[in-house]
C-alpha cells in the first residue's frame, strides 16, 4: 500500500482547512519561484520523465502535451484550460481536490501555464459544483492577494491570471473542444480536429486542456522530482491516482493509491470489501461509465492501470470503480448508462444523436427480454457503426458499455429473452 | 426536441448589484470576446428571476453582450441548468444515474414523490417545490444524492430524504453533505489513509 508520505493529496477528505495558510503547511506554494527559475524546458522534461499520463480518462502523456505549445510567443495570448467539468458517472475526485486542496490546483496552473508559455488559465467547473466553485474562487482571491498569481507571480517576473468559469449542466463539455466552445459562449458541441487546440484553441489561440488532477499533481512532481513519481506504480503507468469506489461496497470512498494496485486489494483495503464478500461480486466498471465492465473472473486478478485494463478490453478512464454485486440487474445497470448517453449527446453527429436513442430503446426492451435474440447482434452492429464515426468520443463511450455487457453477459440477456417468450406463450395459452 | 420560450410581458433588467457583478464577469475575458460571459450572466439572470428564464431575460442578456438573440437562446436551451419554464422556490434534483441507482435512488425518488405529492418534472400546485431527475451529480461515492437549490445532500435513505423535504416545507435549512456519520468522501468509520491528519477542522 502507498504510504502517506508518498500521497500528494494530503487533505483529500477535508479534515484540515483548504485555506492558503493551511495549504502552505502542507507544502503548497513552497518557493514556487525556484521552480519557475529552472525554466520552461526543465519543467516539461521533468513532467515527461515522471511518466505522468492525463488523469481525465484518455491517459495521454501530460509533459508531451505541454510540449506541443509554441516555443516562441508571437506576443498574443495563449491559454491553459483546466477541465473541471467532472461528470463521468462514478467519478467525483476533482470535486475533492477543488473543495479540499484548491491551492494544489492553482499552483499547478501557474507551474503548468508557465511551462507551456500560457498567459492565463481558465478553470471550467461544472455548474452544479457551486460550493466547490465558491471555495476555488476564494482560494484564487487569496493567491492574488498574496502575490502568488497575477502580475509578477511569486516574484518570478511572469504575469499569469487564473479565472473560474462555471458551466451549466452538460456532460459533453468535458470533451476538450466542446469545453472550448462553451467557454467562448456557445453550445458545447465538439470541434473537428485538426486543428488541435495546441495550434488553434480558445479564441483561436494556442491552448492546452488538462484535467484537474493532472494539473494539481504537477507542483509535487517537479518539487519531489520525476524519479520519485516514476518510482511509483509500474513502467508507463507511473505515480499515484485518486480512485473513486462506488456502488456495492461496504464503505464507498475516494482514496489516493499507487497506480497498478490490484483491483481486489483496492476495494478490500479501502472500501471495506464488496457487500456480502468478494464472492458476492458480479461485475465492476473499473474506470467510469464509458469503459466496458469486467466480470468477477477478471476482477480477481486485474491491476488498476492504463495498460493492464486495456489488456482486458476495458480501460482505466477516470479510475472510477463502480462495483456491482450479485443482486444487480446488470442489464438495467447498463441500460441506465445508455439513457445517460442519450440524454448527453450534443446532437451534432447523426450516428450519436440517433444511435444513442436507438440503443437505449433496444436496451430497455432487453431489460425485460422483450426482443429477438438476433437483435443482440443488430445492437452490437449498430454500436460498431457509432463507434469511431463521430467527431468526439461520446459515441464510443455510449457503445462500449453495451459491447462490454454482451461480451461478458450475453447468456443472461438471452435467458431473459427466453423467459419473456415462455411467459408470453403462457399468457396466450391462458 | 422542441424549445418553447415564455414571454411574460414583464421587462427584465439586472439589479444594480447584479449589474456590478456582471462587469466583474466580463473582466475575465478579452474585451472583444464578451460572449464568453453568456453562461454566468444567464445563470445570474435566472437567479434574479426566481429560478427560470423568460424570453425577456434571454433578450436582455443578448443585448447586454451584443449577441444575436438566437445565439443566447441556443445556449439557454442547450444547458440543462437553465429552466425555460417556471419552477418552484425549492428545486429538488434527484440523481438516478447508475452509481446512485445501485445505492437505492429508486427509493429516494419514491420518497420524494410521496412527500411532495408530485411526479418527476412536476411542480406542486402552490408553486413551492419542483422535483427533477438529473444525470450524474458527480458525488458517486456518497450515493444516493439529491440536490436542493444547489446544496448537495448525500448518503441518503428514503427516511432521511423525507425528513429533509419536510424540514424544507417548515422553512428550515437542513445541513447539506453526508446524512450519515461520515467525513465527506472518506470511508464510513474513518479513513484508511492519512490518519495523522484527521484532527483538523472536521
Amino acid at each position: 500500500m502507498l504510504s502517506d508520505k508518498d500521497r500528494i493529496f494530503t487533505n483529500l477528505y477535508g479534515f484540515q482547512p483548504w485555506s492558503l495558510a493551511a495549504a502552505k503547511k502542507r507544502g503548497d506554494w513552497d518557493d514556487t519561484k525556484a521552480i519557475l527559475d529552472k525554466g520552461r524546458d526543465w519543467i516539461i522534461s521533468e513532467v515527461k520523465e515522471s511518466g505522468l499520463r492525463g488523469r481525465g480518462g484518455a491517459g495521454f502523456p501530460t509533459g508531451l502535451k505541454w510540449s506541443f505549445m509554441p516555443k516562441q510567443s508571437d506576443g498574443k495570448p495563449s491559454y491553459l484550460v483546466v477541465n473541471a467539468d467532472e461528470g463521468e458517472p462514478g467519478t467525483c475526485k476533482d470535486r475533492d481536490i477543488i473543495r479540499h486542496d484548491p491551492h494544489k490546483l492553482i499552483e499547478g496552473c501557474l507551474v503548468a501555464g508557465f511551462a507551456m508559455g500560457a498567459t492565463a488559465a481558465y478553470i471550467y467547473i461544472r455548474g452544479e459544483f457551486r460550493a466547490e466553485a465558491d471555495v476555488l474562487e476564494a482560494a484564487i482571491a487569496e493567491s492574488y492577494a498574496a502575490g502568488l498569481i497575477g502580475k509578477n507571480a511569486c516574484g518570478s517576473g511572469y504575469d499569469f491570471d487564473v479565472y473560474v468559469h462555471r458551466g451549466a449542466g452538460a456532460y459533453i463539455c468535458g470533451e476538450e473542444t466542446a469545453l472550448i466552445e462553451s467557454l467562448e459562449g456557445k453550445k458545447g458541441q465538439p470541434r473537428l480536429k485538426p486543428p488541435f487546440p495546441a495550434n488553434m484553441g480558445l479564441y483561436g489561440r494556442p491552448t492546452t486542456v488538462n484535467n484537474v488532477e493532472s494539473i494539481a499533481v504537477a507542483p509535487t512532481i517537479v518539487r519531489r522530482g520525476a524519479k520519485w513519481f516514476a518510482g511509483l506504480g509500474r513502467p508507463n503507468n507511473t505515480g499515484t491516482k485518486v480512485f473513486c469506489i462506488s456502488g456495492h461496497v461496504n464503505k464507498p470512498c475516494n482514496v489516493e493509491e499507487e497506480m497498478g494496485i490490484p483491483l481486489k486489494e483496492l476495494i478490500e483495503k479501502h472500501a471495506g470489501g464488496v457487500r456480502g464478500g468478494w464472492d458476492n461480486l458480479l461485475a465492476i466498471i473499473p474506470g467510469g461509465s464509458s469503459v466496458p465492465l469486467l466480470p468477477k473472473s477478471i476482477c480477481d486478478e486485474v491491476l488498476m492501470d492504463f495498460d493492464s485494463l486495456r489488456a482486458v478490453q476495458s480501460g482505466l478512464g477516470t479510475a472510477a470503480v463502480i462495483v456491482m454485486d450479485k443482486s444487480t440487474d446488470i442489464v438495467r445497470a447498463i441500460a441506465r448508462l445508455s439513457k445517460f448517453y442519450k440524454h448527453e449527446s450534443c446532437g451534432q453527429c447523426t450516428p450519436c444523436r440517433e444511435g444513442t436513442g436507438w440503443m437505449w430503446r433496444v436496451m430497455e426492451r432487453l431489460v425485460e427480454g422483450r426482443a429477438e435474440k438476433s437483435e443482440i447482434d443488430t445492437l452490437l452492429e449498430v454500436s460498431k457503426q457509432i463507434e469511431g464515426h463521430t467527431i468526439c468520443a461520446l459515441g464510443d463511450a455510449a457503445a462500449w458499455p453495451i459491447q462490454g455487457l454482451m461480451r461478458h453477459f450475453r447468456p443472461e440477456v438471452e435467458r431473459r429473452i427466453d423467459a419473456y417468450k415462455a411467459s408470453a406463450g403462457k399468457t396466450q395459452a391462458a | 426536441m422542441s424549445v418553447h420560450v415564455i414571454a411574460t410581458g414583464e421587462s427584465f433588467a439586472f439589479t444594480p448589484e447584479n449589474e456590478a457583478w456582471a462587469k466583474t464577469q466580463l473582466a475575465k475575458y478579452p474585451s472583444e470576446r464578451k460572449a464568453s460571459a453568456v453562461m454566468p450572466l444567464l445563470t445570474r439572470a435566472q437567479e434574479q428571476r426566481g429560478g427560470w428564464l423568460t424570453k425577456e431575460a434571454i433578450e436582455y442578456v443578448a443585448d447586454y453582450l451584443a449577441m444575436p438573440y438566437i445565439r443566447v437562446l441556443e445556449v439557454a436551451s442547450f444547458y440543462t441548468m437553465y429552466n425555460l419554464k417556471p419552477v418552484g422556490r425549492h428545486v429538488i434534483e434527484v440523481c438516478t444515474t447508475t452509481p446512485c441507482w445501485l445505492r437505492g435512488s429508486d427509493e429516494i425518488v419514491k420518497a420524494c414523490k410521496k412527500t411532495l405529492g408530485i411526479g418527476l418534472g412536476e411542480t406542486t400546485p402552490d408553486g413551492e417545490f419542483t422535483l427533477l431527475e438529473v444525470e450524474c451529480a458527480g458525488a458517486c461515492v456518497n450515493a444516493p444524492v439529491a440536490v436542493h437549490n444547489g446544496a448537495y445532500y448525500e448518503d441518503l435513505t428514503a427516511d432521511s430524504a423525507t425528513k429533509i423535504i419536510e424540514a424544507l416545507k417548515r422553512g428550515e435549512a437542513p445541513k447539506p453533505g453526508p446524512q450519515i456519520d461520515r467525513q465527506t468522501s472518506a470511508p464510513v468509520g474513518g479513513p484508511t489513509t492519512l490518519k495523522a491528519t484527521t484532527g483538523g477542522n472536521a
